[in-house]
């Protein structure tokens, strides 16, 4: 490297580079310790009372200005920060001796508790409950609230771990790129960054030191990030991401290897204005569409007009191009405040995806009514698919009720390792399989994806992840059923050479990610990618794994990672 | 003391929307008003944390209680508005 100080490497989740100043996200701060009681409990309530009012305040100012759903959830936050029972529950932590952000965090704490136990959308509300006692908590000790600050030129947000919610209301043009301290390759915080083609970096020990204002070079390939970087590497570095723009430029079109063979090139989306992004790009269609923004963070099951309405709107900007839907993958973690069936001690394992549509198949049926429907009115080609399937019997089960429903097209996700294992049995029942690779992952390691400190274990490079993949396509071949990728794994160049190897007929990605897969496909034959699968898979470890194959990629490949 | 019995209409029960909406129409009342299942502890109908808690269900019945002076017509608006499916709105 070009700067003489040592740089702090974490992993790169989203492609690209980027030079910027920092922002730092605020934590929240806790109560300090030995906090003195106060000397009078009343005048010191009176005074918290005041500082919770003007957080409703500020949370009724922001509401102004939000979209609906903001709104609605904003002016519920705002009373929730008036409430009287919460007011009262304060006092009497201060009449037991406690300092004021000590009682405010415990009588927030009461709720809380109650609220967890209620489980369902109860415990959705924690988070509201939490961002009034964080806001409270700051103001009584003269700091400013916690969470992104507002900032007016592009920079680096750096952040603890960022909330879903906070990364989705991220103003692109001024993000010039996004470095977190936890987060995982699968963590939301990744694949919204890697969706709204910002480069990102996670698991960078020491990010939350980094002092506002400094200026960083971040490289979501590589997951480098160097302080106060010299002209000559932030040259190099901008130098890379135009050699790969300059690559990328001269490569369009389907996928394909050197010598011809097909290999589909597909957008992830998750709603109508990723559809109407990833349509606009050069993708052969989308090959995976997630539903679930349909049915979370609502109180009632979607309508099927409603539904029909949103499909149609995904539909219709891919024209003839194939677009896969994967029905509602929600249950446990992603719990549904119209169809929760309680808590569960291992929610990865519990009732969700196909477990909850076949407890709840009301749910399932409306849905494929709408997507028939939507089908009809436009001239995509439309193919479901159900997540989290595990036996042949559930396949068959999914598979009747989509024909049921005029749909011509059903296929099951492969990301439980029994039915990558068993795939010939599972692919027999339908017309296709996609393999979720980040699923697959968590289950064959049994490392949970949302642990940012097993991100190694998830690698997807660990030979035994690849061998459960070779597996799963070695029974899709036996059943006759083209088999594709829909994790992040396939937006890997290098991986994606490896998964066309194993006999994978489709990709899907971050369209971001769609421009460098291609090019790599273009400059290896279906030979070479053979050899690569056969190289990874004999390898010991994930790292020998990415090196064999590195080491015999095409050069001009090699320049551009 | 008024008094009013009313069945939740909103599908949802008494969580989300419906319940911002019941408290917000409460609180503008000024008046000090409970809601409560038949023959259990009442909790402050303008404490949204107190109404959420009481997970009051679609179809459920709840008793509605106030004092003062406009307590009639306070109590019969938000028995109104119980009676609606304010989610659907």
């Amino acid at each position: 490297m070009s700067n003489s100080t040592e740089n702090p490497r974490g992993i790169g989740v989203s492609p690209g580079a980027a030079v910027g100043p920092v922002v730092q996200v605020r934590a929240h701060v806790r109560p300090p310790e030995n906090e003195p009681a106060p000397a009078d409990p009343v005048a010191e309530h009176a005074r918290i009372k005041e500082v919770f009012e003007s957080v409703a305040r500020t949370l009724e100012e922001r509401a102004a200005g939000a979209d609906e759903t903001a709104q609605q959830i904003l002016t519920a936050t705002a009373l929730i920060a008036r409430d009287k029972g919460l007011a009262k529950g304060v006092l009497k932590e201060l009449n037991a001796g406690k300092g004021p952000t000590r009682a405010v965090t415990d009588a927030v704490g009461t709720y809380a508790a109650q609220f967890e136990a209620l489980g369902g959308y109860f415990a959705e509300r924690v988070t509201d409950l939490k961002d009034v006692r964080n806001r409270v908590v700051a103001r009584l000790l003269g700091q400013e609230d916690p969470g992104v600050p507002e900032f007016h030129v592009p920079s680096v947000i750096v952040a603890h771990d960022l909330a879903p919610a906070e990364t989705a209301t991220l103003n692109p043009t001024l993000v010039r790129a996004i470095i977190t301290e936890a987060g995982g390759r699968t963590s939301h915080t990744a694949i919204l960054a890697a969706q709204m083609g910002i480069p990102a970096v996670v698991q960078l020990v020491g990010a939350r030191d980094i002092p506002v204002g400094t200026i960083v070079a971040v490289d979501g390939d590589s997951g480098e990030v160097t302080l106060n970087p010299s002209a000559a590497y932030q040259e190099e570095l901008i130098g890379k991401r135009e050699r790969r723009r300059a690559a990328l430029a001269g490569s369009s079109g389907p996928g394909r290897t050197a010598d011809g063979y097909p290999v589909k090139l597909l957008a992830n989306i998750g709603g109508v204005e990723d559809a109407q992004s990833a349509a606009a790009q050069d993708v052969e269609g989308v090959g995976l569409f997630r539903t679930e923004f349909v049915f979370l963070s609502r109180d009632t099951a979607p309508t099927l007009e409603e539904q029909t309405d949103i499909y149609t709107k995904v539909f219709q900007p891919f024209g003839s191009r194939r677009v896969v839907v994967r029905t509602l993958d929600a249950g446990a973690d992603k719990p549904l405040a119209f169809a929760d069936l309680g808590p569960e001690e291992n929610p990865a394992l519990g009732k969700r995806g196909l477990r909850l549509q076949a407890l709840r198949p009301e749910l399932l049926d409306t849905q494929l009514e709408a997507l028939s429907k939507a089908a009809k009115a436009t001239s995509a080609e439309v193919k479901v698919m159900a997540p989290m399937v595990a036996t042949a019997e559930e396949a068959a089960w999914f598979a009747r009720r989509v024909r049921e429903n005029g749909l011509p097209s059903v296929g099951v996700m492969i990301e439980v390792p029994g039915a990558a294992m068993a795939s010939r049995h599972v692919l027999a029942e339908v017309d296709f399989g996609s393999l979720g690779t980040n699923d697959l992952a968590q289950y064959t390691m049994a490392a949970d994806r949302m642990e940012g400190a097993l991100s190694d274990l998830l690698d997807p490079w660990q030979p035994a992840v690849l061998a459960v993949i070779g597996a799963a396509c070695e029974g899709a071949k036996i059943a006759g059923k083209p088999i594709g990728v829909c994790g992040e794994a396939g937006g890997d160049p290098l991986l994606a050479l490896v998964l066309a190897g194993l006999g994978v007929s489709s990709l899907s990605m971050a369209p971001s990610k769609v421009g460098i897969v291609r090019y790599a496909l273009g400059l290896h034959s279906m030979a070479v990618c053979h050899g690569m699968a056969t190289a990874a898979l004999d390898s010991r470890t994930a790292t020998d794994a990415r090196d064999a194959v590195l080491a015999m990629a095409h050069e001009d490949l090699a320049a551009l990672l | 003391m008024a008094q009013r019995t009313v069945t939740i209409a909103s599908s949802v029960g008494l969580h989300a929307r419906p319940a911002s909406l019941f408290v917000q129409a409460a609180g503008e009342s000024g008046l000090d008003i409970e809601i409560g299942r038949p023959g259990e502890d009442a909790v402050d109908a303008t404490s949204i944390l107190g109404v959420m808690a009481l997970g009051a269900k679609h179809g459920e019945e709840v008793v509605l209680t106030a004092e003062g002076e406009g307590a009639d017509e306070a109590l019969d608006a938000l028995v109104e508005l119980l009676s609606r499916d304010l989610d659907a709105e």
